[in-house]
């Protein structure tokens, strides 16, 4: 059974490429429409999702999908298209549900409780669950303003969950909190899942979206590319991001991006003796090491390092966090270093190196993604696939087959 | 699975009104409450504040009113009439600044959830009206204190209040739904409230003007409102909205601004609605 029917949505936003937004500005420009920059969020996008079904939307930043989940959960209005729904939806969009910050979570629960549908009586009633589920039953007389982001992300996702719609729109809800949590989501999920119920899922995540979703659509400028197999969506996605053998449109647009949060100083590999180089042997470890310097204050920084190969698949990637006695900030102008050693199961290869700033807690996406020199894994053990693994196989005759 | 079907209904995207009338009535209330109760909590002496601004203003009017213009000493029972005719304009006063910038406000709520936007400024409108509810009490005190006895009309002025409250509602929507658009919109209406305070017979009753200031005075739509309160609650004798008009003719030209304002903040919030998530 179809829950979710859209046809023909259409989307455009105007944008004020000189902001009009005062009346004094009209009087003195009163010819400045044609300033308006348009950007085509969404085109012509068709879909249906369908009972119990787990939905996953991706595609890249101003892709438009964070367009089209809002669309859905009735935020925006689309200028052309019908969609049509079945059952209460609880929406989950950029990282909340709506919490006034200056009003304690108590009755933010019980107004979001009534804004997802549920009577005053209801939401009264899961007021208990909604703080269980969070783990913030200390915390239910507190404003909002005081609860750290990852509090309230916790809060707004159990308000989500308690609110037990037939149809959940989520934004993103992954990128943030801890490993606990995110566990806790997959759990929901899952449970949800099982329980029948519809979910739609937009997300950067692919592994999620291949573990979780029984289809994915993926939308790029504001149209659908495809729809369908989860891992098949996964792929186009991938392809469209790192499109292209010596970077296309992507890349340019990445290089574009002006150091506005931090500026990578230098960042080099050493080999074992500790001279700088761009090659490095086949299994022996990677000694890496990068400066940043931060362009305005960043409180908790999380560095992320992705390594990609020559077709641009992420082929690891790990986090970091400042340990430096406890200071966890670093002062506009101020530098740190990530040093380290990584191990190195990669096959021989020219490989690319990627750090990413992420602000602890933080909405979406990094605030700074900043390109490191290459590299190339040299070695004469090519093996399949991404990585070579220490495989402790032996082959033997089996003697009692052997005839 | 659920049991029971699920029937596939249009989404129409955020509007001024749908999305259910009980969920709409819940969410007013509770806005309203929380908003009413956050003004109020952490202020050692809570709702007494609410009630010495308008007591602070009469002190000091009364005095100016009385000691240094004498205009005061023209009318019968000024201090009450002053008193009441204050707590009265702060109500409206109150609801219209606070609306304006009560959409941009919200704006996590706007952005991130659906909901009948025009529950915004009504919120609003119920906070500040729980707090006249409550001062009106001390004024009737007063009233009566002051020797003025009860009349049948006093049954009369829901009626006013009524009146007041819609008009207060509809200026509410217009100018909080143009705010997150222009954004001057603040400082012009904390200007045009003022001028309508001693554009509105608060401080003077109607008669003691001058017949060309008269005219100007009666395009405004709360002048007949705040006679008419006059002449139901405080005094009987008082000429009463048509007859200081001068005639229901002239009564005419308030009562279409009223009903101008009103069809104008049904079709502007109307319009706005929709787009408001998206210029915040």
């Amino acid at each position: 059974m179809v829950v979710i029917e859209a046809r023909g949505l259409d989307k455009t936003f105007r944008i004020a490429s000189h902001r009009v937004d005062s009346l004094k500005e009209r009087v003195i420009r009163p010819f400045t429409r044609a300033d308006y920059r348009e950007l085509h969020a969404l085109r012509d996008v068709s879909f249906d999702v369908h009972q119990g079904e787990f939905f996953g939307i991706v595609g890249r930043n101003g892709s438009g999908k964070s367009s089209l989940l809002k669309v859905m959960a009735s935020i925006y209005r689309a200028d052309a298209g019908s969609i049509r729904m079945a059952g209460r939806v609880a929406p989950f969009i950029e990282l909340g549900v709506g919490f006034n910050p200056e009003l304690t979570a108590r009755d933010n629960v019980l107004l979001n409780g009534v804004m997802m549908g549920l009577s005053r009586r209801e939401a009264a009633k899961r007021l208990d669950a909604v703080l269980d589920f969070a783990e913030l039953r200390d915390f239910v007389e507190l404003k909002l303003k005081n609860y750290s982001s990852g509090m309230m992300v916790r809060l707004a996702f159990a308000v989500m969950v308690q609110a037990d719609a037939d149809i959940m729109l989520i934004d993103e809800v992954l990128a943030v909190g801890d490993a606990a949590f995110a566990q806790k989501c997959m759990d929901v999920f899952h449970e949800k899942r099982e329980a029948g119920k519809t979910i739609v899922l937009v997300t950067h995540d692919m592994a999620t979206v291949q573990a979780l979703c029984h289809r994915a659509m993926l939308i790029h400028d504001g149209e659908l590319r495809y729809i369908g197999d989860p891992e098949e969506t996964a792929m186009r996605y991938y392809r469209l991001n790192f499109g292209g053998a010596d970077g296309g449109p992507t890349d340019d647009e990445r290089r574009a991006v002006p150091d506005v949060h931090a500026r990578l100083v230098d960042a080099w590999f050493e080999d074992e003796a500790g001279e700088r180089a761009d090659n490095v042997e086949q299994g022996t470890p990677i000694r890496l090491n990068v400066v940043v310097e931060a362009r305005e204050e960043l409180s908790s920084p999380i560095f992320a390092v992705h390594v990609l190969n020559a077709d641009g698949a992420t082929v690891f990637g790990f986090d970091t966090r400042m340990d430096d006695g406890g200071a966890d900030s670093i002062e506009a102008g101020g530098r740190v270093r990530i040093s380290g050693t990584i191990e190195n199961p990669l096959v021989p290869g020219r490989y690319f190196a990627n750090c990413f700033v992420y602000r602890e807690g933080a909405a979406r996406g990094a605030l700074q993604v900043m390109h490191m020199p290459g590299f190339v894994v040299f070695g004469t053990a090519p093996a399949p696939g991404l990585v070579s693994v220490r495989a402790d196989v032996r082959v033997v005759a089996e003697r009692e087959a052997s005839r | 699975m659920s049991e029971r079907t699920l029937e596939l209904r249009d989404v129409h995207g955020p509007s001024a009104l749908g999305g259910g009338r009980r969920r709409a009535f819940d969410l007013l209330y509770l806005i309203a409450a929380t908003e009413f109760k956050q003004t109020y909590f952490g202020t050692v002496l809570g709702y007494l504040w609410s009630l010495a601004r308008p007591l602070m203003l009469f002190g000091v009017l009364l005095a100016v009113f009385t000691q240094v213009f004498r205009i005061g000493s023209l009318v019968p029972n000024y201090p009450v009439l002053l008193l009441f005719n204050i707590v009265l304009f702060g109500f409206f006063q109150e609801a219209t600044t606070t609306a304006v910038t009560s959409i941009v406000n919200q704006e996590s709520v706007v952005r991130k959830t659906q909901f009948p936007r025009i529950v915004i400024p009504l919120a609003v409108v119920l906070t500040a009206l729980f707090n006249l509810g409550l001062n009106l009490i001390v004024v009737f005190a007063f009233v009566l204190g002051w020797g003025i006895d009860p009349e049948w009309t006093w049954l009369l002025f829901p009626l006013v209040l009524a009146a007041l409250i819609v008009i207060t509602t509809a200026v509410s929507m217009i100018v909080s739904s143009l705010y997150p658009r222009f954004r001057d919109t603040a400082i012009i209406w904390t200007v045009a409230a003022t001028v309508l305070f001693y554009a509105t017979p608060v401080l003077y009753p109607l008669e003691v003007v001058p017949d060309t200031m008269k005219d100007l005075l009666m395009l405004n739509p709360l002048t007949p409102l705040f006679e008419l309160a006059r002449e139901w609650v405080i005094d009987p004798s008082a000429p009463g909205p048509v007859e200081a008009a001068g005639g229901w003719g002239l009564l005419l030209v308030p009562i279409a601004i009223y009903i101008g304002v009103c069809v104008l903040a049904a079709w502007v919030f109307n319009r706005e609605a929709p787009l408001i998530a998206e210029q915040l």
